[in-house]
């Protein structure tokens, strides 16, 4: 059976000024496919992600989501750029869960999830709040749905940012180190939260140093360097088996 | 594996008792109140015994008719000048920062501008400007076109409350910029993430928390303003300082030396409206404390209370902490 993938990538390039951060980024996602994305700090993942909804612009290469290019239209051989209502418009497709949470402090967990489908796709309000509280209660926060961010624990901020992300119902999950803030005894909680999405079916990619989290929920594995795809596989055969030298040498690192 | 805790609990070993230290002692906040006192009650000692004053002239004078108008322009000049100078600051905040290089430029120079030069010098400017534009024309040239005399549009009122509004948009317009940078980035990527336009994410994400930042230096330009907005004297404004000036220099005050208790009321008046404000600013403040802190900050009352507390003896001990049994020394 062959679909078309979620993301795909050919040759993605991008650099901050004469720094090459990404040489060429070759990867698919199929659809409810969970890929995590490993390698060392400084290798490129979080600039990967942060191409595919376009918060960062790539420099070469091509990067299409769900069929369809990132931050341009093609017509006939021609590239031309989107406008921001259109990036807009494609960014709200797309989850994003950030290493530092980002959540509105000014505003309760509920209202932190109920501002973009209300505002970004017209949501009614009481679409969008009961959306929101079954959401909570989904992340296993039920309780908290007046508390403030800064009421909350680390884990309980980042499975509200979950929720938030969900509440505009994506196709397209991306995590950014959603764990590495958090103080050991919440990542759980999270991951739980995680696994679940998985299991029902979401698109997620994943930067992550969980490698049982890797290595039991996500259906590939692949290992960046220095702005390239080192390896990619079933994660249970590249956890156990790495072929390359580089992929090796971080594993022995991390597990 | 067996996990020994670090600290074992006996049952029936005790809890330490309540803590009954000796609280640290404030001499210097004696010597302090004293001086305080001592200085405060020369100055009103001096302040009623000096006939010169004339309290009686500024009983008579405080809620006389003239001096309530001057005090009511005054305040709306203020109010409307304060509201100029907000929502142009904001609007030259959020070009300030566009990614359009003319649109941030435009707000640059005139910032620039109206930064540069004296508020005076503007205002002396609007007034006089139907001098250099004698008529105010909108329209294309040879076609259809609105046109009134520049004497007739330009008021003093308006000369006023252009030349105070637009003089401290510039003001504001740095203060909200403030603001606006001291928001963290990544509040503005994850309202981008979730598909925000960049006018939305300043409205709902940013400038609510850039408030915080911008309310103290903004209750202090307000404050500021109600009294830059006597200078508008020079274009024969009356407002409060200008009114009681009229007072003491009319025909009716020659001989009676009424300068001294009128420019007391002024001064009175302006200081009564500044108390005012500032408590209204300290409420503003609070509400946008909103998320920011866990539990909001104590009123003034609360503080003093705390503080005269203190001067003597500890506070009353609080009652013995009740801990529901079976709860003692768990790992929390
Ligand atoms: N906005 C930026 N401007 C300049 N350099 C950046 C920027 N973002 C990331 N970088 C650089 O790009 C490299 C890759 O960063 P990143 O993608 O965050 O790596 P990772 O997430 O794998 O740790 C780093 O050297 C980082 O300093
Ligand atoms: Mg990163």
């Amino acid at each position: 059976m062959s679909t078309a993938p979620m993301v795909r990538a050919e040759q993605v390039r991008k650099s901050f000024g004469r720094l090459e951060v990404l040489r060429g980024i070759d990867l698919e996602v199929a659809p409810r496919e969970v890929m995590c994305l490993i390698g060392p700090s400084g290798s490129g993942k979080s600039t990967f992600l942060r191409c595919i909804n376009h918060l960062e612009k790539i420099d070469g290469g091509r990067l299409s989501v769900d069929g369809e290019l990132v931050g341009y239209r093609q017509s006939g051989d021609k590239l031309y750029e989107l406008r921001d209502a259109e990036v807009c418009h494609k960014r709200s497709e797309i989850g994003m869960v950030f290493q530092s949470f980002n959540l509105f402090p000014h505003m309760t967990a509920l209202e932190n999830i109920v501002l973009a489908p209300m505002r970004v796709k017209g949501d009614s309000k009481s679409v969008a709040v009961d959306r929101a509280k079954t959401l909570l209660a989904r992340v296993g926060l039920a309780d908290k749905v007046d508390a403030y961010p800064r009421q909350l624990s680390g884990g309980q901020c980042q499975r509200v940012a979950i929720a938030r992300a969900l509440a505009m119902q994506p196709k397209l999950m991306l995590f950014d180190e959603p764990t590495s803030a958090l103080d050991p005894e919440l990542v759980g909680d999270v991951l739980d939260v995680m696994r679940k999405l998985a299991e029902d079916g979401m698109t997620m990619v994943v930067v992550t140093h969980e490698m049982s989290f890797a290595r039991e929920v996500g259906d590939s594995l692949v290992f960046m360097d220095s702005g390239v795809v080192v390896e990619a596989g079933p994660p249970r055969e590249m956890l156990a088996n790495p072929k390359q030298e580089r992929t090796r040498t971080f594993l022995s690192k991390v597990l | 594996m067996d996990v020994v805790p670090p600290m074992v609990v006996e049952p029936g070993a005790g809890r330490p008792s309540a803590i009954k230290a000796v609280p640290i002692r404030h001499p210097g906040r004696w010597v302090a109140t004293l001086v305080v006192l001592a200085i405060a009650g020369g100055l009103v000692y001096s302040l009623l015994t000096t006939d010169r004053y004339h309290w009686d002239v500024v009983g008579q004078y405080f809620t006389s008719r003239r001096v309530l108008d001057g005090l009511v322009e005054t305040l709306k000049l203020t109010a409307i000048a304060m509201a100029i100078g907000v929502s142009l600051g904001i609007v030259l905040a959020v070009m300030r920062l566009s990614p359009n290089p003319v649109v941030a430029g435009m707000s640059w120079l005139y910032i620039w501008f109206f930064r540069g030069t004296p508020v005076l010098v503007q205002l002396l400017f609007w007034y006089f400007v139907s001098a250099l534009y004698p008529s105010f024309i909108i329209g294309i040239p040879h076609g259809p076109a609105f046109s009134r005399s520049t004497n007739e549009l330009i008021t003093g009122f308006m000369a006023a409350i252009l030349g105070l509004g637009l003089n401290e948009a510039a003001y504001m317009a740095e203060i909200v910029r403030a603001g606006i940078i001291s928001v963290e980035h990544g509040q503005t990527e994850a309202a981008q993430a979730l598909g925000m336009k960049r006018l939305q994410i300043m409205r709902r994400i940013v400038l609510p928390q850039a408030m915080r930042v911008i309310i103290p230096p903004t209750g202090n330009e307000t404050i500021s303003m109600l009294k830059t907005s006597s200078l508008v004297s020079v274009i024969a404004y009356t407002e409060l300082l200008y009114s009681v000036q009229l007072i003491y220099s009319g025909p009716s005050s020659v001989g009676a030396f009424l300068q001294i208790p009128l420019l007391i009321v002024a001064s009175l008046w302006y200081l009564i409206v500044t108390s005012v404000l500032t408590v209204g600013q300290y409420y503003l403040e609070r509400r946008f404390a909103r998320g920011a802190v866990r539990g909001l900050p104590p009123t003034p009352l609360q503080r003093l209370r705390r503080y005269l507390f203190t001067f003597h003896a500890p506070p009353p001990a609080p009652p013995p902490p009740t801990i529901p049994p079976g709860r003692v020394g768990g790992p929390r």
